[in-house]
């Protein structure tokens, strides 16, 4: 059973169409890596996957769930919204880490903010607090970084800033992380920590959706790459489909293009 | 007492006001700079446009215009409810004047802090759950905080000094109650008042560095 349906979304700003029709799902566990050029719509349909922006049409489904229909304003409701974009994890391209917690801080702030809406959190504080702390602490291990919880984020290298929000985006345990360019921002020697971090959790099976322009680091870690171009999803397949026997012309073009412009990274 | 301590007191009592319209202005205008501050940056196109032509209106006009008008222009319209008579009226159109004056200074500061804030931090605030209240109080605020403390002391420490334009609708300060002395021959007394003001700007030049250092922990 897919874990995430989308149903012919479609967004405009403006007159402008970012995303027309479209369709793919997600199980669980699976890993899908989206490619495609500057402005294809691969932010916007990230975006809209965790109500960033609203999409115009179509709709979005969890666990059978609609959670999102842009035919009925029912499922629109900003404090349902606040609920449902739980379903999802985001991590930035670049960080935004808060920049006046340290990194302890700023996984355990929002599962803090959630826990006071829990019926027994006046009785339980204690334990559930400390609870908090413990895993905010177990995550931060597991990125790597058990020296520096106690870190703010303008003391620690981009690396490190964007391995915090990852722990930040895990603490509320989304059904499905995504990714943005999580490496676009880094020094090229930072990059290789950020995507380890990132095998690391694919390796535990995370379901995830990567949205990234290191192809060897795609073509690694991905269950299933779908190509964008101009809004729509041109193709999809495995990675050995896509990288070595693209069927689409555009998909070919934007490889051999790829391949000349960068040199695939060694990561 | 010999007339050097009587001047000095006298002098000491003056400052009271200029001290007491500080207080009650900050204490009134920075709130209320708030208010204007979000009329300002309200998506309600009229409300957005009334509170930035005001803002537009209040700083570019002189203090010292809106103090003589505060406190004259109610009689000179023949309205009903003028300031209360004597000292207390003039007192109280001088509050008013700087009250409004100065919160829209601050709101000016407050939206230019609030609007620097990057989308980035309320997006990732949405994206983890967190309420509009929540990311305002838990994330956007102290950010803002930092950053609006250097501008915000040089608007109090010209408050200090502003103070003094009071006279202009004769609110007895200290400056004018120096004048009375330099008019009669007595100079010292003039002089003398630049000492409470330098006094008075030091210790609020303390107070706001420590807060700056207070928040130096992070960067914006
Ligand atoms: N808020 C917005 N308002 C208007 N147009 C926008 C907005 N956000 C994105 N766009 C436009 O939508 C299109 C798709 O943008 P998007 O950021 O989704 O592309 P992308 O595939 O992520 O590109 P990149 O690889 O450069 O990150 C672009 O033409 C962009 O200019
Ligand atoms: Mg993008």
């Amino acid at each position: 059973m897919a874990i995430l349906e989308v149903k012919n979304l479609g967004k405009f700003f403006g007159t402008l169409q970012v995303l027309r029709e479209i369709n793919f799902s997600l199980e669980k566990g699976e890993i899908i890596v989206i490619i495609g050029a500057s402005g294809s719509g691969k932010t916007t349909l990230l975006r809209c996957l965790n109500f960033l922006e609203r999409p115009d049409k179509g709709s979005i489904i969890v666990n059978d769930e609609i959670i999102f229909d842009a035919e009925n304003p029912a499922t629109q409701k900003e404090n349902e919204v606040r609920k449902k974009r739980l379903h999802f994890g985001l991590v930035f391209q670049n960080f935004n880490l808060f920049p006046q917690y340290t990194a302890l801080q700023n996984v355990t702030l929002a599962a803090e903010m959630l826990a006071k809406e829990r019926f027994d959190y006046k009785q339980n504080k204690k334990a559930i607090l400390r609870e908090i702390q413990d895993n905010g602490e177990k995550l931060l291990a597991q990125v790597g970084l058990t020296d520096k919880l106690n870190s703010y984020p303008h003391q620690i290298s981009g690396g490190q800033q964007q391995r915090v929000a990852i722990a930040r985006a895990l603490a509320l345990e989304p059904d499905i992380l995504c990714f943005d360019e999580p490496t676009s921002a880094l020094d090229p020697e930072l990059i290789g920590e950020v995507l380890n971090v990132i095998r690391n959790l694919a390796d535990r099976h995370t379901t995830m959706i990567i949205v990234t322009h290191e192809m060897n680091f795609a073509r690694d870690v991905a269950d299933r790459i779908i190509f964008m171009d101009e809004g729509i999803i041109v193709e999809q397949g495995t990675p050995q489909m896509i990288f070595e026997n693209p069927r689409e012309e555009r998909t070919k073009q934007f490889l051999t293009r790829y391949s000349e412009n960068k040199d695939f990274s060694p990561y | 007492m010999d007339q050097a301590s009587v001047i000095i007191n006298r002098l000491s009592e003056s400052f009271l006001i200029n001290c007491r319209l500080f207080a009650l202005t900050l204490l009134f205008s920075l709130p209320l700079g708030l208010l204007i501050a979000f009329g300002s940056m309200s998506r309600f196109k009229p409300v957005r446009w009334l509170m930035r032509a005001f803002v537009w209106v209040i700083r570019g006009t002189p203090l010292m215009l809106q103090l003589i008008i505060m406190f004259y222009g109610p009689g000179l319209l023949g309205m009903s409810i003028a300031w209360p008579n004597g000292d207390a009226g003039r007192f109280t159109a001088a509050t008013v004047a700087f009250v409004i004056n100065y919160a829209c200074y601050y709101s000016e500061i407050y939206r230019g802090g609030i609007e620097s804030i990057p989308k980035g931090q309320y997006e990732a605030g949405q994206v983890l759950g967190m309420t509009k209240a929540q990311i305002f109080f838990k994330v956007t605020l102290l950010q803002v905080v930092k950053r609006i403390i250097p501008p915000v002391g040089n608007e109090v420490m010209s408050l200090v000094k502003d103070t003094s334009l009071a006279r202009i609708i004769a609110n007895k300060e200290i400056i004018m109650m120096a004048g009375e002395y330099s008019s009669k021959g007595l100079i010292w007394p003039l002089f003398a008042t630049g000492i409470y003001f330098l006094i008075f700007i030091g210790v609020l030049t303390i107070l706001f560095d420590y807060l700056e250092k207070k928040l130096s922990y992070f960067r914006t």
